[in-house]
C-alpha cells in the first residue's frame, strides 16, 4: 500500500507516535536486580520488583540521567522539579497493580526532532518524555494457564510521545528509525527490536478536507494501536489503518467522524495483516494517578544539567550535514556512514589517520559493511584498526594496489594483523607500474593482436573497444598486477606514437 | 519483683550480673503467655524455638565474655505487619494468611544486631486499619485492664502484651495513632517517631506518607533505649532521613528548663470525655508545678485534621493494597472463572469489611472527577495544618493534650459505626499528617479503672527533647507502675 | 444530609478496586461511605487557594541509588509463596489477548 498524493485523496493522515524504549542500565529502575534479557523466568527478581509487602523502591540515578540525556537530544524543556506518580491498573504482569510513572510533571516536554524524508527536513514535535518502570511478561502458550515472568518488571522504560505531526507512512517510519538511531547514538539503549527494547503505539486519524465545514474539514475517530514491536508491524499497521479509515469514511461520510465516535483501540494481527477492534478495556482510563509517596521528587540544578549536557555527542542529523559538507560525500553514502555512531566514529578515525574521505567511505561501504553484515557485527568491531584501514586507503590512492586488490586485502586484514602493505606483497597484489617490466608484455600483446591494433589506430567506431581489449589482455598477462593507467599510456604510446 | 515485671533496663542488669539467664527469662515469658494470652489474645504467632535458640546463643556468648548488644537476651514482641524472615507475616489478614517474607524489616535487623530475643508476632487490626484490634482477621485482642474492653488499635496486640507483662517491650506502627492510642488504652508508653526517623523497609504499607514504626514499652528509658536501636538512616527507604541519631538515653533524666508547653483550647471541646479532660489538666498542672510555663495556643485547623487524614490514608491504602491479588503470594479464591474473576473473588474473600471500606473510600477519592475535590484538597489542608504547628512551635517547646477522646470502649460497641470509630483518632492524626514525633504516657485512670493517656508532641527530629519532657512526668508519678490484675 | 453515593456508584468503585460486593454490602457501604464523605465535606469550608499540596512530610529530594546489581532471589524463593505455579512461572487463569 503506497501513499498517494494526499490532497487528491481528499484527506491527510494525522499520526502521533508513542514510543517506549528500555534503557540499558545495569540494574532495574527501582531495585538492584539485573536489567538483563533472556535469563530463565523469574530469576532476575527480588522482593521489590515482585511487589511483595513492605518493600520500597529506590531510584536508579543512571536511568534518570539517561532519560534526561534523551530529552536534551530531543530539544525538550527539562523539568527542574519532577516527581513520581502511581498509575493504577490490574494486570498479572504488573506486580504492584500500579506502575510507577510520571504523570503531570514529565522530565522532558515541548521538544522536537528533525527528520530527513525524501531529501527534505521535517520537524516533528515531541509532546513529552518521561521515565517509568516496565511490566513483566505474560506467557500465553502454556496449557490451561497463563504464565507470569517478572524478569522484565521494573526495567527502566522511557516513554516518548510525539505531536500528531506525522502525515504519512514514510514520515512515521523515518521518525521511528530516527528515534532508534538516536538512542543508540546516545548509548542509552541497545534498541534491539528482537529483545523488545522498543515498542510503538501509533494514534491514527485522517483529516478530511471539506470546505463546507467551518474548520475546513474534520477528523475521523482516533485509533490507537498498542504494543507494536517491529518496524514492519508499525509500517503495515499505519498503512492499513489509513486505508481502512479512508474506506470507513467513504462508506459513511457523515457518521464516521471524531466528534461522533470516541477513540478506539485496535490491535495488529500479524498473521492476517489487519488491525482488529479491541473491546475497550474495562475502566481502562481510570488510572487513579496520585503522587508516589515512597519516592522523593527529583530536582535538577544547572550544574547537574550541565554535567549531563556534556555527555551529549554530535547528533545524527548534525553529523550527516557535517559529513556532507566536510567530506563532499553523496546522500546515500553519508546516510550509511552516519547510521550508527560507531561507524561514523570509525570513519572519522580512519580519516584522522590520513585516509582520503572518498576512498575510506567507499572501502567502508563496499567491504566493511558487507563483511560486518556477514559477521553480524558492525564495521568498527571488525578488528581492523583505523590506522590499518588508512594505510590501505593510501596504498590504493597512490596506485600501489588496485581497487580490486584493495578489496582482497581488506578481507585478508580480518585474519591477519600485518600491515596492508605486507599482505599485498605477500600475496603478490602490488601493482606493477614499472614501465620497463610492462613494456615487454605490451609488445607481446600488440604483436599477437594485429587486428585490434589496426582497429585502434584507425580511430573509427571500433577504436575504443579495441583499446579496452588490448588493455584487458595486458592486465590478464600481468595477472592483474599491472597498473592499468600505466598500461594504457604504454599502449597509446606504442600504437599512436603519443607519449 | 517478679521476673516479668522488670523493665528492659532492670532485666538487662540482671542478665549482665549473671544472676539470670536469657533462657530463664524467655521461658518464663512463654509460660506466662501460655497462661494469660488465651484470654487476651495479644499474640498471633509465637516463635518459641527461634526465641529459645537465640536466648541460648546469647547466654553462651555472655558466658564466654563476649561483648553483647544493648538488648542482649531481652525478649520482645513484634507487630505482625513487620516482616521477619522466618514464620509468617499476616497483617492479621486472611489475604496474607500464609505469607512468609524472604526478607527482614530494617527494625528487625536492628533488634537482631542488638542481640534481642523475638518472642513472636502480635495481633493488630487488619493491615493496621482500626482503633480497636477488633478488625483482625484472626480474632480480637482484649484489654488486660478489662477483658470486656478493647485494647485500642491498631497496635492493640503489642500494647496488650506489654501491659500484661507478656513481653518486655514491643514494636508497633503508627499511621494515625496506632501506637499512641493503644498505649493510652493499656497504660503503657508508646512513641511515634518523626516521619523518616525509622526506616519503613519491611513494614507492610498502609498509608506510606504517614506510617512510622515505633516502640511500646513500660517506661520512658526503655522507649529511649529501643529508639536508639531502631532509629537511623536506611538506603532501602528513600524517605528515611539521613540525619545524625542522638543518644536518647544519655540526658534522659535531665529535666527540660525552661519548658514552655502549649495547650490548645480546641483540644478540650465537645466530644472529649470529662475524666480525660480532667486527667490531662492535672498533668499540665503538674508540669506547671515542675516550673513549666503553660501557654494557650490556637489550633484552628484541628477539627479538619481527621477529614484530611481519612482521605490521605485511604487513598494511599487503596493503592498499597492493590498488590494483594493472589498472583505472586497470598490468598487466591478457589477456581476463579477467569483471571479477572480471580481478582474480584480473591479480594472479596481475602479482605475484611473495614479494609474493603477503606479501599473503597480511597478508590473513590482518587477516581476521575473527585481527585481535586477530595485528594488534592486534603493535601492542601495538610500544608495548612503543618503551618499551624510550625507557628505554634515558635512559641512553645512542646504541645500537650489528650491521646483519645474516650477511655477504652466495650468490645463491639462501635463496630457497626465506622465514622464514630474513626473519631477516636481525632487527637492523634495530626502527628502523622505533619510527620512530627508524638508520645503517649499514662496520666491517670477513669472512675471505672480504665487507663488514660497524655500526648506530647515536639518539633520534627526532636525525640530527645520529647523523651526528656515525658520522663519528667514519669519520674514524679506512679501511673506507669500500676498493673492490670490478670485472672488465670 | 443527602446521601453522597448510592449502591450503583459503590458498584462502580468496587469494580475499580477489583472487589466483588454482595447486594447487602453495596447497600451498607453506600450508607457508611455517604456518612464519611459528609463528614469529610467540611473541608470545603476552607479556602486553599494558592496553597501548595503536601505529599511528603519531609522536604527532601534527589535520593538516588547507584546503578549497581545486587542480590536477586532464586526462582524457587520467588515462587515460594505463589498460590499456583507452572514450571518457572507464576500461573494465573488464561489471559485472553
Ligand atoms: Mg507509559
Ligand atoms: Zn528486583
Amino acid at each position: 500500500m503506497i501513499q498517494k498524493n494526499v490532497t487528491s485523496l481528499g484527506y491527510r493522515p494525522t499520526i502521533g507516535l508513542e514510543i517506549h524504549v528500555e534503557l540499558s542500565t545495569a540494574s532495574k529502575m527501582f531495585c538492584a536486580c539485573p536489567n538483563h534479557f533472556g535469563d530463565p523466568p523469574n530469576t532476575n527478581v527480588c522482593p521489590v520488583c515482585l511487589g511483595m509487602p513492605g518493600v520500597l523502591p529506590t531510584m536508579n540515578r543512571q536511568a534518570y540521567e539517561y532519560a534526561v540525556l534523551m530529552a536534551l537530544a530531543l530539544n525538550c524543556r527539562i523539568a527542574e522539579f519532577t516527581k513520581w506518580d502511581r498509575k493504577g491498573y490490574y494486570y498479572p504482569d504488573l506486580p504492584k497493580n500500579y506502575q510507577i510513572s510520571q504523570y503531570d510533571l514529565p522530565l522532558g516536554s515541548d521538544g522536537y526532532i528533525d527528520l530527513l524524508v525524501n531529501g527534505q527536513t521535517k520537524r516533528i514535535g515531541i509532546t513529552r518524555a518521561h521515565l517509568e518502570e516496565d511490566a513483566g511478561k505474560n506467557v500465553h502458550d502454556l496449557p490451561d494457564c497463563t504464565g507470569v515472568d517478572l524478569n522484565r518488571a521494573g526495567v527502566p522504560l522511557l516513554e516518548i510521545v510525539s505531536e500528531p505531526d506525522l502525515n504519512c507512512v514514510e514520515e512515521v517510519m523515518a521518525y521511528a528509525r530516527s528515534m532508534r538511531q538516536l538512542v543508540r547514538y546516545l548509548g542509552i539503549s541497545q534498541a534491539n527490536m528482537q529483545q523488545g527494547h522498543m515498542r510503538f503505539e501509533p494514534n491514527i486519524s485522517l483529516w478530511i478536507f471539506d470546505d463546507s465545514e467551518p474548520d475546513g474539514g474534520h477528523y475521523t475517530p482516533i485509533i490507537e494501536v498498542k504494543n507494536l514491536n517491529s518496524f514492519r508491524s508499525l509500517e503495515r499497521t499505519v498503512a492499513f489503518e489509513i486505508a481502512r479509515q479512508a474506506e470507513e469514511w467513504q462508506a459513511d461520510p457523515h457518521g464516521y467522524r471524531m466528534d461522533k465516535m470516541s477513540k478506539q483501540n485496535r490491535g495488529w494481527d500479524d498473521v492476517r495483516e489487519v488491525t482488529v477492534y479491541q473491546r475497550h478495556k474495562e475502566e481502562a482510563d481510570e488510572y487513579r494517578y496520585f503522587p508516589e509517596p515512597d519516592l522523593l521528587p527529583v530536582e535538577i540544578d544547572d550544574a547537574w544539567l550541565e554535567r549531563i549536557k556534556a555527555q551529549l555527542p554530535e547528533l545524527p542529523i548534525a553529523r550527516y550535514a557535517r559529513f556532507r559538507e566536510e567530506f563532499g560525500l553523496d546522500e546515500k553514502l553519508t546516510t550509511l556512514l552516519t547510521s550508527e555512531r560507531t561507524t561514523a566514529d570509525y570513519f572519522e578515525a580512519v580519516i584522522q589517520a590520513g585516509a582520503s574521505p572518498r576512498r575510506a567511505a567507499n572501502l567502508i561501504q563496499s567491504q566493511g559493511m558487507r563483511l560486518a553484515n556477514e559477521k553480524g557485527t558492525d564495521v568498527a568491531e571488525l578488528g581492523i584498526s583505523p590506522q590499518r584501514l588508512a594505510q590501505l586507503c593510501k596504498l590504493t590512492d597512490d596506485d600501489t594496489v588496485s581497487a580490486s586488490a584493495a578489496a582482497t586485502i581488506f578481507q585478508a586484514m580480518l585474519e591477519s594483523d600485518a600491515p596492508p602493505e605486507k599482505i599485498a606483497s605477500e600475496r603478490n597484489l602490488m601493482q606493477v607500474s614499472d614501465t620497463s617490466a610492462l613494456e615487454s608484455i605490451v609488445a607481446q600483446v600488440l604483436a599477437d593482436n594485429a587486428k585490434a591494433v589496426a582497429d585502434y589506430k584507425s580511430g573509427g567506431k571500433k577504436a575504443k573497444k579495441a583499446r579496452s581489449f588490448l588493455l584487458g589482455q595486458v592486465m590478464q598477462k600481468s595477472k592483474g598486477q599491472a597498473n592499468p593507467k600505466v598500461v594504457g599510456e604504454l599502449i597509446d604510446r606504442e600504437v599512436l606514437g603519443q607519449t | 519483683m517478679e521476673l516479668h515485671r522488670l523493665t528492659i533496663q532492670q532485666l538487662a542488669g540482671e542478665l549482665a550480673k549473671g544472676q539470670l539467664s536469657s533462657r530463664q527469662a524467655t521461658e518464663h515469658l512463654f509460660q506466662r503467655i501460655e497462661r494469660h494470652d488465651p484470654a487476651i489474645h495479644g499474640y498471633l504467632e509465637l516463635h518459641q524455638d527461634a526465641a529459645l535458640a537465640q536466648a541460648d546463643r546469647i547466654d553462651k556468648r555472655r558466658s564466654k565474655g563476649e561483648t553483647l548488644g544493648p538488648l542482649a537476651g531481652v525478649p520482645l514482641a513484634i507487630k505482625d505487619n513487620i516482616c521477619i524472615s522466618h514464620g509468617r507475616t499476616t497483617c492479621a489478614s486472611k489475604i496474607l494468611g500464609n505469607f512468609q517474607a524472604p526478607y527482614e524489616a530494617h527494625v528487625v535487623q536492628a533488634l537482631n544486631a542488638a542481640d534481642a530475643v523475638i518472642l513472636g508476632k502480635t495481633n493488630l487490626d487488619e493491615f493496621a486499619m482500626g482503633a480497636s484490634t477488633e478488625n483482625s482477621g484472626f480474632g480480637v485482642t482484649r484489654n488486660p485492664w478489662n477483658l470486656q474492653t478493647v485494647p485500642g488499635g491498631s497496635s492493640g496486640g503489642s500494647a496488650a502484651v506489654v501491659a500484661a507483662d507478656l513481653a518486655y517491650a514491643a514494636l508497633g506502627s503508627d499511621t494515625g495513632g496506632s501506637i499512641r492510642q493503644p498505649a493510652a488504652f493499656c497504660s503503657v508508653v508508646g512513641l511515634k517517631p518523626t516521619y523518616g526517623r525509622v526506616s519503613r523497609y519491611g513494614l507492610v504499607a498502609f498509608g506510606s506518607s504517614l506510617d512510622q514504626i515505633g516502640p511500646i514499652a513500660k517506661t520512658i528509658p526503655d522507649l529511649a533505649l529501643l529508639l536508639n536501636i531502631i532509629a537511623g538512616h536506611d538506603r532501602r527507604d528513600s524517605t528515611s532521613a539521613d540525619l545524625e541519631v542522638g543518644d536518647y538515653l544519655a540526658n534522659l533524666d535531665k529535666p527540660v528548663k525552661p519548658l514552655r508547653i502549649g495547650v490548645a483550647g480546641e483540644y478540650f471541646q465537645e466530644g472529649l470525655d470529662k475524666e480525660i479532660a480532667q486527667a490531662v489538666r492535672q498533668a499540665l498542672d503538674f508540669y506547671a508545678s515542675l516550673g513549666a510555663e503553660i501557654v494557650d495556643i490556637s489550633m484552628p485547623l484541628n477539627k479538619y485534621a481527621l477529614a484530611v487524614y481519612y482521605i490521605v490514608a485511604t487513598a494511599e491504602a487503596s493503592s498499597n493494597l492493590a498488590r494483594y491479588d493472589g498472583v505472586r503470594y497470598g490468598y487466591r479464591d478457589k477456581d476463579p472463572k477467569d483471571y479477572i474473576d480471580m481478582y474480584y473473588t480473591s479480594r472479596a474473600h481475602g479482605f475484611g469489611a473495614e479494609v474493603k471500606r477503606r479501599i473503597m473510600l480511597g478508590t473513590y477519592t482518587l477516581s476521575a472527577g473527585y481527585y481535586d475535590a477530595y485528594y488534592l484538597k486534603a493535601l492542601k489542608v495538610r500544608t495548612l495544618i503543618r503551618q499551624d504547628f510550625d507557628k505554634a512551635f515558635e512559641q512553645v517547646d512542646c504541645i500537650a493534650g489528650p491521646v483519645t477522646p474516650t477511655p477504652p470502649f466495650r468490645l463491639g460497641e462501635k463496630i457497626d459505626d465506622p465514622l464514630t470509630l474513626y473519631l477516636s483518632d481525632v487527637y492523634t492524626v495530626m502527628a502523622n499528617l505533619t510527620g512530627l514525633p508524638a508520645i503517649s504516657i499514662p496520666c491517670g485512670f477513669s472512675s471505672a479503672g480504665l487507663p488514660i493517656g497524655l500526648q506530647l508532641t515536639t518539633k520534627a527530629f526532636s525525640e530527645e527533647l520529647l523523651l526528656r519532657i515525658a520522663r519528667m512526668f514519669e519520674q514524679a508519678t506512679d501511673y506507669h507502675l500500676q498493673k492490670p490484675k490478670l485472672q488465670s | 444530609m443527602p446521601a453522597k453515593i448510592d449502591p450503583d456508584q459503590v458498584r462502580r468503585i468496587a469494580r475499580l478496586a477489583r472487589i466483588n460486593l454482595t447486594t447487602d454490602e453495596l447497600e451498607q457501604f453506600a450508607g457508611q461511605l455517604s456518612d464519611i464523605l459528609n463528614y469529610i465535606d467540611q473541608l470545603s469550608e476552607l479556602n486553599t487557594e494558592g496553597v501548595e499540596p503536601t505529599t511528603h512530610p519531609l522536604k527532601i529530594s534527589n535520593v538516588f541509588r547507584q546503578d549497581q546489581i545486587g542480590q536477586s532471589l532464586s526462582n524457587e524463593q520467588a515462587l515460594a509463596n505463589a498460590p499456583r505455579t507452572h514450571g518457572d512461572f507464576f500461573a494465573v487463569p488464561k489471559v485472553l489477548e
